[in-house]
């Protein structure tokens, strides 16, 4: 295993993102989740009046708070690694990845200053609605935060509502509402919303679920759950449809990644989606070896999935790299030529335009412009290089799925033994719910390093790759640079769960 | 109206319980992040590189082209 690992400089500026990007995502998601929980707690406390769910509330937005605070501002630290490890990408995308991250930023500052603050400091300085009104706020306006940050994401996996300008080597954007409307990105940002309330109704479940193992604050967990179990459920409905939905739109615009995250060397008709199995680590796309060594599949599944239609024919590895006449796929290898030409029109057309020679750059932009859509692949060696790691996709995927299928099954458990009044006698499902809280978060993390991982050798999906997007940095600046955050962000962790931790032994305050 | 938006800021912080060790968390990492990895680890490479947009773009275009044109 170790040999395999590539470690030049592109791979230590890949692993440094990727650290933060996955500790940046322990405290996302439970922010967006939890500031709705809290949204629904408040919203009964106000309409009923009952001094107990204010309570309640307050115990929740304190580990809100925790959360918030150990977590607000590590995803900056992904602007500095732009900025600096990335340069070429950062100064690429400027144009189009401008305005969504400046919204974003201003959304979140006027957020933070304004109903944050109002929602920390307010219960006894202004009226409940008020108060009310800025925990909403809270809710609503941390997950449209979300959004801009997803449509840029969205864009890196669709590219869309842009054009390519050779004179300041910047993608910029022609169409605000296309680079909005991507579907790629609003299928990104409902399933992660989405699975975000999922995590954040496990953490509620699973903490209440202790202090009814310890018989403390029975009432308090008990209310808590149900709420959270009914969120949940209703959230974890819409993940699988919004997956569907994500998993249809990954088959049109990254068909590498789908078959990739199936493990699909050759493509079928009537397609089976594999529910469990075990990857063969040794197969390279064109071998005469099995990609996968187990399998369990569900017939017709992932046919469905691709295309909406079970007859329907889903390319795998072997179709995209080496081209399949009869489903009209074009090979990598011709694509690597096509991109060879549109990176030698870029180089002539700079000549060109440095001699003030009007003919020839004329003639290097119509040549750009024809093989411009395969731009990025002129950058690759052979057509294997297109092909994501198979495993890390798949096992991704799959743990993804598996957990999510199980999420629903605990919340209807809990929702079934409060309805029977038995919740309290059940340890087994006290346990349960304990589990689930770690659990709730691999699934989130599965659920990027599917989409990103999947979507390898790509910076921007077809146009490109990472490894031209890096700056030329030596290895031991970045590495340097990695293990501070990694001792930084392991600081960071600690220290929220040991003030969780702290916090959730102490309980509520008993005013 | 400032006054009154002041004593909301200010009582808000003088009555945190938790809150407190949390603002100094806040504060040691946004002073780590800023004042020390932004400041020495982390320039804009092309900023403190090139002074003019038009040298970062064709320092770009060369990036992305030359050595990728021998390899045709």
């Amino acid at each position: 295993m170790v040999e395999q690992i590539d470690l030049t400089q592109v791979n230590w500026a890949r692993a440094q993102f990727a650290l933060t990007a996955l500790y940046h995502w322990i405290f996302v998601p439970l922010t967006l989740g939890l500031s709705f929980l809290l949204a629904f707690f408040e919203t009964i406390y106000v309409r009923t009046g009952n001094e107990e769910w204010k309570r309640l509330t307050k115990f929740w937005m304190t580990l809100f708070a925790i959360n918030f605070a150990i977590g607000v501002a590590t995803g900056i630290i992904l602007e500095f690694q732009f900025g600096t490890n990335w340069s070429n990408y950062s100064w690429i995308v400027g144009d189009i990845f401008g305005a969504p991250l400046a919204i974003e930023g201003i959304f979140a500052f006027f957020l933070e200053a304004t109903f944050f603050a109002m929602m920390f400091f307010g219960w006894d300085r202004v009226s409940k609605r008020m108060h009310l009104f800025s925990t909403w706020m809270v809710a609503i306006g941390s997950n449209l935060s979300a959004l801009w940050i997803l449509v840029a994401n969205g864009w890196m996996q669709n590219p869309v509502g842009m054009a390519f300008n050779p004179d300041t080597a910047r993608f910029e954007m022609e169409s605000f509402s296309e680079v909005l409307f991507n579907p790629v990105a609003i299928s990104k940002f409902t399933h992660t919303t989405s699975s975000s309330f999922v995590l954040a109704s496990l953490f509620v479940v699973g903490i209440s679920s202790w202090y009814l193992l310890k018989g403390r604050h029975i009432l308090m967990a008990k209310r808590s759950i149900v709420v959270a179990s009914v969120f949940g459920f209703v959230a974890v409905a819409y993940v699988g449809l919004s997956g569907d939905e994500a998993a249809y739109e990954v088959a049109q615009h990254q068909p590498m990644k789908l078959a990739a995250m199936e493990g699909l060397y050759d493509g079928e008709v009537n397609a089976g989606a594999i529910a469990l199995g075990i990857v063969n680590s040794q197969k390279i796309a064109g071998d005469t070896q099995e990609g996968m060594l187990v399998e369990v599949k569900v017939p017709f599944v992932l046919s469905l999935l691709a295309n909406r239609k079970f007859n329907s024919f889903v390319p795998g590895i072997n179709d995209l790299v080496f081209g399949n006449e009869e489903y009209g796929i074009v090979s990598a290898a011709s694509r690597i030529e096509n991109g060879k030409k549109a990176i030698a029109a870029l180089a002539a057309y700079k000549e060109a335009r440095n001699n003030n020679d009007d003919t020839a750059s004329k003639q290097a932009l119509v040549k750009l412009n024809t093989y411009k859509d395969d731009i990025g692949y002129g950058y690759l060696q052979s057509g294997v290089d297109t092909v994501p790691p198979v495993a890390t996709t798949f096992y991704a995927f799959h743990v993804m799925v598996i957990l999510g299928t199980l999420f629903p099954l605990v919340f209807l458990a809990f929702l079934y033994y409060i309805y029977k009044d038995e919740v309290e006698k059940k340890g087994w499902l006290h346990i349960v719910g304990l589990c689930c809280i770690p659990l709730a978060w691999v699934a989130s993390e599965a659920g990027w390093i599917v989409a990103e991982v999947g979507r390898q050798p790509w910076a921007i999906q077809d146009l490109l790759p990472v490894r031209v997007s890096n700056t030329n940095l030596t290895t031991g600046t970045v590495q340097t640079t990695f293990f501070m955050f990694l001792f930084l962000f392991t600081l960071l962790l600690i220290a929220e769960i040991r003030i969780m931790l702290t916090q959730i032994k102490k309980g509520p305050e008993e005013d | 109206m400032f006054y009154s938006v002041y004593t909301f800021y200010r009582d808000g912080f003088r009555r945190m319980t938790v809150g407190k060790r949390l603002w100094l968390i806040i504060a040691i990492k946004l002073f780590v992040m800023f004042a020390v990895l932004k400041t020495f680890y982390f320039p804009n490479y092309l900023n403190t590189q090139f002074e003019t947009d038009a040298e970062r773009a064709s320092y770009v275009i060369d990036q992305i082209t030359e050595g990728h044109i021998q390899k045709n």
